[in-house]
């Protein structure tokens, strides 16, 4: 195995390519503000990272990744464009796997840009695969913004779209709504009765806690106005689960998401921008013809992403977690940003899993 | 050396276990005054009885300073990761049972199931600003519960007890708890999600995978094990 400094003279070679291709070293605290990561991540990013806490600044995190701290300090304060990158500790919590670390080093680069976008992902991927060259590593791509434009285009009612965006990245919960809003699955037992009631209120049961009568009237409404609601069509349906399961290589998985978009033409804008992603990624030397995209990439565990995402595996390790992972988060400068926003692309490389590998394949 | 079972301090718990024990032909008591928390074992020879809180029990086996723990399985599941690889289960004992569970306000006749309970979540963090907040003593269970089911915006605090109260007293708009009638649940207005089963729970007896056992303490142990069965 290799030891903290090999990793750490790795890591600061790789950071030190970074700069060399115009990012600016930053140094972000170790200790993060939870609310931030919770308001985020929700209640499950307690799972997998550590608090910790004092009487004078409330709850803290040992930081989980760099993107968010760095976000938030160039929305803060930084100029345009930015390249920047990192390379220090993310904590994580294990508790199910005791083999995967609960510490290590990730090195980072990551791009604030409003041209150019496709130069920009195609310049994160690129550098990346140069830090990478000679691993026996295999590349995933995807893009989580077709998904969000084929569900934002969908014939139906803003409330159902914005439902269905929301568990985006919980893909069973986002399968369970779909089933619900096309029709294939009843409305719970007692559903209906509820929802004809002429005062569904008026139960034997007292009005308590913080959610009052009129938010409870509010979802009845909603749910009535969902059940007058005509369910989506089988097209958009059959669309969305063909588009759902494309995996080919860059260009067949344009050719069949461009067959797709005749029933989903709301994909349209987000598929020219695959494509000028893969001729961008064909100038700077990256043969797209053999990359693998799946449609479906990045949907489980990426959860700022929204467009372009990216991993590297090693081969023949499926024990090991991604040797490196990217993608673009234009959403999360906005979320961040306080009316700001910026188109924005980045990843994490492992420095200690690239010894590893190295060291076993000798 | 001896074998170390480790049995709850107080209550009808430990008189349950008692006996429970009584039953195979195994004496458990305290000895000395009631105060004291030290415990007489007649009917075995090699086991010593050590009387300790309920809630340390999943941990001292898990450390290995006991060998067997009387317990229940909500808090091995709740207290241990990877519980499996650290306790193996003996026996349930058949008392104590209770099922640890996601009730909210019988009012909210919209809320049925999780599915419902995720849909409120999203429109109560739009209305008050702040996350629909679950009350628990249970944080791993239900964390990892409400992850699997994909139920989002929501928050746990922590409740210690009088769990069911939180939800009048608006601290919690929820909660998770372990209920074996309902009684308390009904008396406090709260109905139980319809697929709002976290988990069945019992006092059982557990063997630590974690202790050292001697030759002596094997013999003991395979002995014991065949009285209890």
């Amino acid at each position: 195995m290799p030891n903290r400094s090999q990793i750490q003279a790795r890591a600061a070679t790789m950071r030190v390519r970074f700069e060399a291709a115009g990012a600016q070293v930053v140094d972000p605290p170790l200790l993060q503000p939870a609310e931030v990561l919770l308001d985020l991540y929700g209640e499950d990013i307690r799972g997998r990272a550590y608090v910790t806490s004092d009487a004078l600044r409330g709850e803290q995190m040992l930081r989980p990744d760099f993107t968010l701290p760095v976000v938030q300090m160039h929305m803060r304060e930084g100029a345009e464009p930015a390249r920047y990158t990192y390379s220090g500790e993310v904590f994580r919590r294990q508790e199910h796997d005791p083999d995967r670390s609960n510490e290590y080093i990730q090195v980072g680069y990551e791009v604030f840009d409003r041209d150019d976008p496709a130069g920009s992902d195609a310049e994160v991927f690129s550098l990346f695969a140069l830090q990478l060259r000679g691993l026996p590593l295999r590349a995933a791509t995807g893009d989580i913004g077709i998904l969000i434009s084929a569900v934002e285009g969908l014939r139906t009612t803003d409330r159902r779209k914005a439902a269905l965006m929301r568990h985006l990245w919980r893909p069973r919960r986002f399968r369970v709504l779909l089933d619900r809003f096309s029709g294939r699955k009843p409305a719970p037992e007692g559903r209906a009765a509820l929802l004809e009631a002429e005062n569904p209120l008026a139960i034997d049961a007292p009005m308590i806690g913080k959610r009052r009568a009129a938010e409870i009237e509010a979802r009845i409404d909603a749910l009535r106005e969902d059940r007058d609601t005509a369910p989506i069509s089988d097209n958009e349906i059959a669309g969305l689960e063909t588009l759902l399961n494309v995996r080919e290589t860059m260009p067949f998985a344009l050719e069949q998401l461009r067959d797709i978009a005749v029933d989903l033409p709301q994909i349209t804008p987000a598929l020219n921008r695959l494509e000028a992603r893969i001729a961008a990624l064909q100038a700077r030397g990256v043969d797209a013809e053999k990359l693998d995209f799946e449609a479906s990439y990045g949907r489980t565990s990426m959860e700022y992403y929204d467009g372009f995402v990216f991993g590297f595996y090693a081969e023949g390790r499926p024990d090991l977690p991604p040797i490196a992972t990217g993608g673009r988060y234009d959403a999360l400068t906005r979320q961040l940003g306080n009316g700001a926003e910026i188109p924005a692309v980045g990843g994490v490389l492992r420095p200690d899993l690239m010894l590893e590998i190295e060291e076993a394949a000798q | 050396m001896s074998l170390k079972l480790g049995v709850p301090s107080k209550g009808r718990l430990m008189d349950k276990t008692f006996a429970w024990f009584e039953k195979r032909g195994i004496t458990l008591s305290r000895s000395g005054s009631d105060r004291e928390y030290a415990g007489k074992v007649e009917g075995i020879d090699g086991v010593s009885l050590i009387l300790l809180s309920a809630g340390e029990i999943p941990r001292e086996l898990a450390a290995g300073r006991i060998h067997l723990g009387v317990t229940g399985i909500d808090l091995v599941q709740e207290k241990l990761p990877r519980w499996e690889q650290q306790v193996e289960q003996i026996s349930p004992l058949g008392f104590g049972k209770a099922d640890l569970i996601i009730a909210t306000p019988a009012c909210w006749v919209d809320v049925d199931t999780l599915d419902d309970l995720d849909a409120a979540a999203a429109a109560f963090r739009n209305t008050h600003g702040h996350r629909l907040r679950i009350a628990t003593k249970y944080h791993r269970l239900v964390r990892e519960f409400l992850t699997d089911a994909g139920v989002a915006d929501y928050t746990l605090v922590d409740s210690q007890g009088a769990t069911e109260g939180t939800v009048v007293n608006e601290t919690a708009e929820a909660i998770a708890d372990i209920t074996s009638t309902g009684e308390t649940l009904r008396a406090n207005h709260l109905k139980i999600l319809t697929d709002g089963l976290i988990l069945r729970s019992q006092a059982t007896l557990w063997r630590s995978r974690v202790a050292n056992y001697d030759a002596d303490d094997k013999v003991t142990l395979s002995e014991l094990q065949d009285r209890l069965s």
